[in-house]
C-alpha cells in the first residue's frame, strides 16, 4: 500500500463543459486509477469523461505565498468589466 | 432433488454463480488492501447481485407456487444450488481471488455476449444489461492478472499457485452439455458450442500478456453443479448468506 502512488482525480458532468477536480485515489498505475476513480466517483451517474493526474505532478502555490500572490488584486475593480453599458442587442455575456 | 425444465435450470445457474460470487466477494468487506480497491469489488459485486435478481425473477415465474427470487435465494439448500464450483471456492489471497474473479469474467462475457442473440427475448434483455457491466468487470480482472503476473517474484509465484489451486474447477466452463445443445436446437438460446473455444482464448491471451502458463485442459471429475454435487465451501457460505431468513423467516427492514 505504502508504495501505491496517488492520483488526483477530475471528471467531467453530462452537462459540464470541462473536467473538474473531485479528490483523489491510490493506484499502482495510471490505469488502475481510471478504473478506482471510476469506481468511486462515478458511481451515481456522475461523469462521462475521467482525467487522472500523478498528485506528484501537480505544482501548486504555497500558502505563505497568499499575499502576494492574490491580495494585490483586492482593490483593482477597474480590472472587472464591469464599467462598460452592455447595448440589450448584445444580449448575455 | 427437484429438477426443473431445461430452461430454468439454465437460468438458475446464471442466477446461482452469479449470487454466489458476489457473496464471495463481499466477505472483502473491511479487508480489501487498498479502500480504492474494497469499493472495486463490491461494485462488481453489486452488480452481480443485481444480475442474480434478474435472472431469478425470470425463473420464479416460471417455477410459479408463489416462488420469488429471494426464495430462490434464501430457502434452497445446497444441493438446489446450480453455481459453478469455481465461485464457491475460498477466497485465499488476492491472487486467488482475482483468479477465480478473472476466469468467471471471462465465461460471463462470452456468455452473455452470445445470450444477447437468444429468441427468448427476457434473455437477449438481461443478457444486454448484463455485458456492459461484465465488459468492465473483466477489463479490471484481467488487468490485475497482467499485473500480478508479471509483477515481482512473490506476485508471480502466488499467481502460479493460484491457478494451481482453482483451475480444476474450469472444467465447468468447457464442458459440452445436452440440455444447452436441447435449448439452442429449440430456437431458445444461441448455440454454445463456442463458448470453451472463446473462454480459452480470452485466458491465453491475458496469460500471454502476464507472463504465466495455461494448465492442460482440467478434467472432468465427480462433482458437478448442474446436478448440485458441490465441494465442501458452499454448505458454510450458504449458512451465513442465509442466517437471516432461515432463522426469521419472512423478516423485512
Amino acid at each position: 500500500m505504502s508504495e501505491w502512488t496517488l492520483y488526483e482525480v477530475f471528471i467531467r458532468s453530462k452537462h459540464g463543459l470541462n473536467h473538474k477536480h473531485v479528490g483523489s485515489v491510490h493506484a499502482v498505475d495510471a490505469e488502475m486509477a481510471i478504473e478506482n476513480a471510476r469506481d468511486l466517483y462515478t458511481r451515481r451517474n456522475e461523469g462521462v469523461s475521467i482525467w487522472v493526474a500523478p498528485s506528484a505532478a501537480i505544482t501548486a502555490t504555497a500558502s505563505d505565498e497568499k499575499e502576494p500572490l492574490f491580495d494585490p488584486s483586492e482593490d483593482k475593480v477597474y480590472r472587472h468589466a464591469s464599467f462598460y453599458e452592455l447595448p440589450d442587442e448584445v444580449g448575455h455575456m | 432433488m427437484t429438477k426443473y425444465d431445461d430452461l430454468t435450470e439454465f437460468l438458475l445457474r446464471l442466477g446461482d454463480s452469479a449470487l454466489v460470487h458476489a457473496q464471495r466477494l463481499c466477505e472483502w468487506t473491511g479487508r480489501a488492501p487498498a479502500l480504492e480497491e474494497e469499493m472495486g469489488m463490491m461494485n462488481v459485486g453489486l452488480d452481480l447481485v443485481g444480475q442474480a435478481r434478474n435472472w431469478y425473477e425470470y425463473a420464479a415465474e416460471r417455477i410459479g407456487d408463489g416462488t420469488d427470487a429471494d426464495t430462490l435465494a434464501f430457502r434452497r439448500d445446497e444441493r438446489a444450488f446450480r453455481n459453478l464450483l469455481l465461485v464457491e471456492q475460498p477466497n485465499g489471497d488476492f491472487a486467488v481471488t482475482m483468479t477465480k474473479q478473472f476466469f468467471y469474467d471471462a465465461w460471463q462475457y462470452h456468455l452473455l455476449t452470445a445470450l444477447q442473440h437468444s429468441g427468448d427475448e427476457r434473455i437477449a434483455a438481461i443478457a444486454t444489461k448484463s455485458l456492459k457491466e461484465v465488459t468492465y468487470h473483466l477489463r479490471r480482472s484481467s488487468q490485475w492478472i497482467e499485473r500480478l503476473g508479471d509483477g515481482t517474484d512473490e506476485s508471480h509465484q502466488r499467481m502460479e499457485k493460484a491457478i494451481d489451486t482453482v483451475w480444476r474447477f474450469t472444467f465447468e466452463m468447457v464442458e459440452a452439455n445436452d440440455s444447452e445443445s436441447a435449448l439452442a436446437s429449440s430456437g431458445v438460446i444461441p448455440s454454445l458450442a463456442d463458448l470453451p473455444e472463446q473462454w480459452l482464448a480470452t485466458v491465453n491471451d491475458v496469460f500471454r500478456n502476464a507472463t504465466l502458463t495455461v494448465p492442460d485442459a482440467p478434467s472432468t471429475f465427480y462433482l458437478s453443479a448442474r446436478t448440485g454435487m458441490h465441494t465442501e465451501h458452499l454448505g458454510i457460505l450458504l449458512a451465513e448468506m442465509q442466517f437471516l431468513q432461515r432463522a426469521y423467516p419472512d423478516a423485512s427492514w
